[in-house]
């Protein structure tokens, strides 16, 4: 019997066994930012520790940085984490992006941007959405700020071993339809609790075909589906796409760190305590109608009616979403109107993501009354579609083209829903109050649907906004 | 430092209702600009205890007078789920609360939850239903979270088995939840498994 890739790195990274059962496991790249970190450093400074291995800490700065004048927040809060960050990357010699670098970003962009996401390790983050490493064949854990310290200062955290699930993905997209559905697809089948205590191996042909950016954009959700963590085994296309980048092996150690990658891949023969199968070609454009991510429809269904809902359970969480969003069940999503616009997040904000945007973007105008933004996901990605002036299509249509960032997806910086604003946007997280505004009401989709809906100011099936064809299939 | 072993937690508790009860619902994001975890009590579940609008305070239950000084939790499916801040089971702590009572947790939120020491125990829907019942016909009802005999105890007369995963329990009962210490004494074993991976 053969061994997944979860095995494999996870044999690799093991310590050994502790007092309680759960396993030491080594973490080879700990990525830090400024909201979880400093408590953690407070509390190895009480115990008299220090940082054990800062040549593989890597921090940023991303939660709390406006997107307008990056470096200088009005909120004093801000400008205090923004300062402890700096102060602990200079005390324990933790290689720090920061603003200046030109290197800042949204963590999860910026680690494999450089190269600092290998195939083969493990990566832990104060972040949820740290599975998006997976997408490299890489072990990626969000962790809280006590396993923040535990990292930092022995570079080992405690973990449960998780079973693996083989989500396997065949056959092509139809045109308009990106990773960010086959996301939303996936957790909407297996619910937002249905990848408690496993790891998700996402698999098949469609997989096989993604580029890099879209294996991230699933890996990224897989924590809104339950999953801790989420991988696609590694191919030539990861590794295209590290060679040359930063803190990637160089060219004499290049031959070697490919082939110890591509040994990590899952075997064929290897054991998964759960298969699920998705045909590509049933998932639509999808969008959230509720306040869990696995609220979702196709943009051509109608939102559910609570009094068709199977249980009392169910129909008492529809009805609860339904009153939060002020939406009638049983009509179309179609059609809602929107007062927000975001396309950015580590989940959507990279180039290919702006490019696709752009693409079906150029020549149409944002409606009237809609406040539409666009945040590049890290500083390199700002100046990449800079250079392709992407930034003019964004503006000239009606966006604001913003600094790198969380921005809008979080409420930590000054980009927040206000009062009960319909939000379309591209990020993970459709929770209650989650866009920074208690009444604020999300509705996630992918890139090009936010477009779609702030050309139109409601929500819109983007392949009719922008008559999207046969040749239009996603390029990455 | 040695840690105490907790092997049952006891109080009054409250229900909370709703399944899917998300972190940035717990602690919203803009109570975390902060560079310790004091003072997050008074923040716990703020925007559905407080009314956005008009700042009154809502129904919530943990606005009810009589479930003031509850330190049990009860709640529904996958409670904790989203944002892995542990600013979220920090103030759950630090408002009063010793142990939470779910159908499921979110295994960020129940590890973060084991680490400060807060027991996170699964009962099944109907089980926790009965507790709530009891709770809100008589908020005294004193509930014992026996987690060494993997008991929930109600003085309604309530016995039911609740599950927590071993190493948890184990951890928990043995005083050794914060498990730093036990991670430094393995420095030699760290040092070795570091060397032979080529890229550390």
């Amino acid at each position: 019997m053969g061994k997944t890739l979860y095995q494999k790195v996870w044999d690799a990274h093991t310590v050994g066994t502790l007092g309680d059962g759960r396993t030491q496991l080594f973490i080879g790249t700990h990525l830090i930012h400024e909201v979880t970190s400093p408590q953690a450093f407070g509390m190895i400074r009480e115990l008299g520790l220090t940082v054990k291995y800062p040549h593989r800490t890597f921090a940023t700065i991303d939660h709390i940085v406006p997107t307008i004048n990056q470096d200088a927040p009005a909120d004093p809060l801000a400008a205090e984490m923004m300062a402890a960050l700096r102060k602990n990357a200079d005390d324990f010699g933790v290689t720090y992006f920061d603003l200046a670098s030109g290197k800042q970003g949204v963590v999860h962009v910026v680690g494999p941007e450089q190269g600092i996401t290998q195939p083969g390790s493990t990566i832990a983050c104060g972040d949820s959405h740290t599975a998006t490493h997976g997408a490299f064949g890489a072990i990626a854990f969000g962790i809280g700020t006590t396993n923040v310290r535990d990292v930092l200062a022995t570079q080992t955290m405690a973990m449960e071993s998780l079973k693996v699930r083989l989500i396997k993905v065949d056959g092509e997209l139809k045109p308009g339809v990106y990773a960010k559905d086959v996301a939303l697809d996936i957790i909407r089948r297996l619910g937002a609790n249905g990848g408690i205590g496993y790891a998700y191996e996402y698999g098949g042909s469609t997989f096989k075909n993604f580029s890099m950016e879209e294996r991230m954009t699933v890996c990224n959700m897989s924590i809104e589906g339950g999953a801790r963590c989420g991988y696609v085994n590694p191919d030539d296309t990861t590794f295209d796409f590290l060679k040359g980048r930063p803190y990637a092996p160089g060219d004499a150690e290049w031959d070697n760190a490919v082939s110890r990658w591509r040994a990590f891949a899952s075997d064929s023969d290897a054991h998964y305590d759960d298969i699920i199968q998705i045909n590509a070609a049933e998932i639509e454009p999808t969008v959230t109608w509720g306040v869990s991510p696995d609220q979702g429809i196709s943009i051509s269904e109608t939102i559910p009616d609570p009094a068709e809902a199977a249980t009392e359970v169910l129909r008492n969480s529809y009805q609860e979403a339904l009153d939060y969003m002020k939406l009638p069940g049983g009509t179309p999503i179609k059609g809602v109107p929107i007062d927000v616009a975001f396309i950015g997040s580590c989940t959507n904000g990279r180039l290919s993501d702006f490019r696709e945007a752009a693409r079906f973007l150029k020549g149409h105008t944002v409606a009237p009354g809609v406040q539409a933004i666009a945040v590049p996901g890290s500083q390199i990605t700002a100046v990449q579609c800079e250079k392709e002036g992407l930034d003019k299509i964004f503006e000239e249509a009606g966006f604001e083209w913003r600094a790198a960032g969380c921005s809008m997806c979080l409420a930590m910086n000054p980009d927040k829903l206000v009062g009960d604003q319909v939000c379309a946007s591209s990020s993970n997280r459709n929770f209650k109050g989650r866009q920074g505004s208690p009444l604020g009401r999300t509705i996630l989709m992918s890139p090009v649907m936010v477009c779609a809906a702030a050309v139109r100011g409601v929500v819109s099936d983007a392949r009719e906004v922008f008559e999207v064809g046969e040749s239009d299939i996603a390029v990455a | 430092m040695a840690l105490a072993k907790i092997t049952s937690v006891s109080g009054t508790a409250v229900h909370v209702p709703g399944a899917d009860i998300d972190t940035d619902r717990i602690i919203p994001a803009r109570f975390m600009k902060c560079v310790t975890f004091d003072g997050l009590g008074e923040f716990a579940f703020y925007d559905v205890r407080f009314d956005p609008t008009s700042g009154e305070r809502t129904d919530h239950p943990l606005n009810e007078e009589r479930f003031n000084g509850a330190n049990i939790l009860l709640a529904g499916v996958n409670f904790g789920c989203g944002s892995s801040r542990e600013h979220a089971p920090q103030s759950l702590n630090k408002y009063g609360f010793k142990s939470i009572i779910a159908e499921s947790f979110a295994e960020i939120f129940f590890g973060n939850s084991t680490t400060l020491g807060m027991p996170c125990v699964t009962l099944t829907a109907d089980q926790i239903n009965h507790l709530r019942e009891a709770v809100e016909a008589d908020p005294a009802t004193e509930i014992t979270v026996d987690v060494e005999k993997l008991e929930v105890r109600s003085s309604a007369g309530h016995t039911f088995n609740c599950a927590i995963p071993d190493s948890a329990r184990d951890a928990l009962v043995n005083g050794r939840w914060d498990p730093i210490q036990e991670l430094l004494d393995n420095e030699d074993k760290i040092s070795s498994v570091g060397e032979a991976l080529p890229y550390v």
